[in-house]
């Protein structure tokens, strides 16, 4: 047995998308519950530790790729992280399911020569479906590396596979698993050669005593034969790395031979290694003859999509209820406590008005979140999601977006925040953006309350269809707007679909769990924090006037900024002061519009009946009519989302600049079309 | 012809990938090269469907599949 000499060995664990590489790593570092994700997002590398047997580990989770070429971001960071960054074994997670495929991967692992050890990830899959791989076999043809099945799922294997990385980490492959054809395999030795005597003799000649040798000279130490593929293979950095001028041998680029050289031997191992390979396919084919039929993809889409809804406000709604009864009493015992201990009235107002209602009303809607990302987390661990993509391919393509756009936009009726977070399943950054513009126009969950306290002051007897028309209309407005923008720059084909379909699974627990988990944790820290300052602010605009603290709000900064407001609303019918507070607070999340006319008006309770009277009558007195709810409906539905929804797509674009067109955009537009509504909404009525 | 005239259910050879270079580069690296089997398993008349290359299902869009020519395969 081989004793560990070094310290710490740096394991870096590579794979493609959707192998389980996350949930295996996670298995290791159990205290980083991270799970990836929307496919393609993990782009920094996340990093653990672990012992094994008193030897110390440092984990690294490098991103889902399926080669090692440099066209995506995903394989530049994985592929300097091995060539360059010390990574002393390499666990190449692979599913075994979908082994040909993953193979690939491993193919290319191989010709680095380093170590690497092969984790034979869903075998429990693999077994449920009657496959059967051989064991022995395959490490064989794998040039001898360590072949351990594990299961990250059920948790098994995982001492097995550290006892290989621990024992293995000096040992690469045994020999060239992949030989190429035999012209092939001539410019390889060639350049081999060449590259050993131009950059080998060179270190050689003047090389200072101890010093680390130049990244190139080491490369080629290591694995000229892998540089010599690179090369011939026309890799971009490899050729800028190694400026050879052999154009005898480099005529052409030889990728797609070396690719199918890869491939033709992988079929000879899958052809004596799986057995019963005929079975795999047949459940998932079966499954997806329904649903992604020509016909009944898209309906049945659209009832799974009514079903989650149902259960994000049926079941939301029912816990939200006991979340705000909760609310109301930390808020009065707060109060209570405060008084008892002789608080300053200006610091129990500022806590209990400002700092409770407003983030507390943030947290009542946690259980719709929660429900609606455990519906989520369902459908995407089954395999389904991906399969939405294609059944709405056809629809967005016409205006401009993928398939996969549609899911956010989607999503976007429970909550923005999550929607947009949801578009980082979209490949490219036109698409995500267009989505993430988008997005804001489908009326989420904190617009309904605004919509039933107007359409039921205002449209009374038919609140209902009001209600619904405001639906209807963001999603026109969505769509227009997305059509508008393809228009103005056209779509060239980059907006096509490609999307691996992975094969149906029972969905697992733990998955789920740390998937809501990591989603309601970034709901409570972002939002949170974002909610909590702009509510402090909004109680001293609303508190403070030029004087110091005033009894009366009309004096206060907020009525002076909402006054500032006032001509610009007037064309559209909103010409109050208090409304233009109402909307500015609004933007610290969209019920805050309702709760904020209840604190203008002094009405106590604004739902009621005797409420909503109060209300529309103070309103009618200032010529307020229908035209003008509908019209403040409209504004409502269209402008600016709230601040939370601005972080997330501040935090998901990178930029600033983006989000602050993005916020402007939609203003303007919501301005312009409840213009519209007023001005020729009064001409009818 | 191309693909996205093929047939649900029929194998095809690839002759040649005439689409968007970025978009070539990211078929390859997926194991659809020249010669490869693909089969069909769906398709919706505005061209996105579902394939079946190397063991794997994907689902592409109408202007990769207008991109990549194919011949009726033999059996």
């Amino acid at each position: 047995m081989k004793t560990s000499s070094k310290q710490t060995l740096t394991v870096g664990f590579v794979g493609n998308p959707n192998c389980g590489k996350t949930t295996l790593f996670n298995a290791f570092t159990g205290a980083s519950l991270k799970v990836a994700n929307w496919p393609g997002v993990t782009v920094e590398r996340v990093e653990g530790e672990a012992t094994y047997k008193g030897q110390k580990l440092k984990l690294i989770d490098l991103p889902g790729i399926y080669s090692l070429t440099c066209y995506s971001i995903e394989e530049r960071v994985s592929r300097k992280c091995i060539l360059e960054e010390g990574i002393d074994v390499i666990v190449n997670v692979v599913d075994a399911s979908s082994l040909e495929r993953n193979l690939y991967l491993t193919m290319q692992l191989l010709e680095l020569k380093k170590p690497v050890v092969l984790a034979l990830n869903m075998m429990d899959i693999v077994e449920e479906r009657g496959m059967e791989i051989d064991i022995h076999r395959l490490p064989e043809m794998l040039g001898g590396i360590p072949v351990v099945p594990v299961s990250a799922r059920r948790r098994s294997g995982l001492d097995v596979l550290l006892h290989a990385v621990v024992h293995h980490y000096e040992e690469g492959p045994n020999e060239n698993v992949v030989t190429y054809k035999r012209g092939l395999e001539a410019k390889i030795s060639k350049l081999q050669r060449i590259l050993r005597e131009k950059y080998q003799a060179a270190q050689q000649a003047g090389r200072p005593g101890g010093k680390r040798e130049p990244l190139a000279t080491r490369l080629v130490e290591e694995n000229d034969r892998w540089l010599a593929i690179k090369l011939l293979e026309n890799d971009e950095e490899i050729r800028a790395r190694y400026p050879l001028a052999e154009p005898e041998i480099l005529d052409r680029s030889y990728e797609n031979d070396i690719i199918n050289g890869k491939y033709d031997y992988i079929e000879e191992v899958i052809e004596e290694c799986l057995v019963n390979k005929e079975e795999q396919a047949a459940f998932t084919e079966k499954i997806d003859k329904v649903l992604t039929h020509r016909v009944w993809g898209i309906p049945l889409f659209l009832l799974i999509m009514a079903f989650v809804f149902f259960l994000t406000f049926t079941v939301g709604d029912f816990l939200k209820g006991y979340f705000e009864e909760g609310l109301g009493y930390v808020s009065s015992s707060a109060a209570r406590f405060l008084n008892e201990i002789g608080t300053a009235d200006w610091l129990v107002s500022l806590i209990v008005d400002g700092i409770i209602a407003g983030v507390g009303g943030i947290l009542t809607f946690l259980p719709n979140i929660f429900i609606l990302f455990l519906a989520l987390a369902f459908l995407e661990d089954s395999g389904y999601m991906a399969r939405v993509a294609y059944v709405m391919d056809s629809v967005m393509g016409r205006v401009g977006l993928s398939g996969k756009a549609f899911l956010p936009m989607l999503l976007g009726f429970g909550c923005t925040v999550p929607a947009v977070m949801a578009t980082r399943a979209l490949e490219s950054e036109r698409d995500r953006r267009r989505t993430i513009l988008v997005t804001p126009f489908m009326s989420c969950s904190a617009r309904l309350p605004v919509y039933v306290l107007f359409a039921g002051m205002f449209f009374p007897g038919s609140a209902m269809l009001v209600a619904y028309s405001l639906y209807l209309l963001g999603v026109a407005v969505a769509i227009l707007v997305a059509l508008v923008m393809n228009r103005l720059s056209p779509a060239r084909g980059e907006h096509a679909l490609l999307i691996e379909l992975p094969e149906y699974k029972t969905p697992n627990a733990r998955t789920i769990a740390i998937y809501v988990w990591e989603k309601v944790k970034d709901y409570l820290g972002k939002a949170g924090t974002t909610i909590f300052i702009a509510s402090i602010i909004l109680w001293f605009l609303l508190n403070y006037g030029r004087t110091g603290m005033v009894t009366d709000i009309a004096d206060s900064f907020g009525a002076g900024i909402g006054r500032f407001l006032v001509p610009l609303l007037v064309p559209a019918g909103l010409g109050m002061w208090q409304i233009a507070v109402a909307l500015i607070s609004g933007l610290s999340a969209k019920e805050v519009v309702v709760s904020s006319f209840s604190v203008l008006f002094a009405i106590g309770n604004i739902n009621s009946a005797a409420g909503m009277r109060e209300l529309s009558g103070i309103l009618s007195l200032n010529g307020f009519g229908p035209v003008n709810a509908y019209a403040f409906m409209v504004f409502c539905l269209l402008y600016s989302p709230c601040m939370a929804a601005v972080a997330t797509v501040r935090r998901e674009t990178r930029s600033w600049g983006w989000t602050l067109r993005m916020v402007a955009f939609q203003v303007a537009l919501a301005w312009a079309v409840s213009v519209l509504v007023y001005q020729v909404g009064s001409m009818i009525f | 012809m191309r693909l996205s005239e093929a047939k649900i259910g029929q194998s095809y050879e690839v002759e040649r990938l005439d689409t968007m270079d970025r978009v070539t580069r990211r078929l390859e690296a997926l194991g659809l090269t020249g010669q490869t089997r693909i089969t069909v398993l769906n398709s919706k008349k505005r061209g996105c469907m579902i394939i079946k290359v190397r063991g794997t299902r994907w689902a592409i869009g109408r202007p990769i599949a207008e991109g990549i020519q194919v011949k009726e395969a033999a059996l």
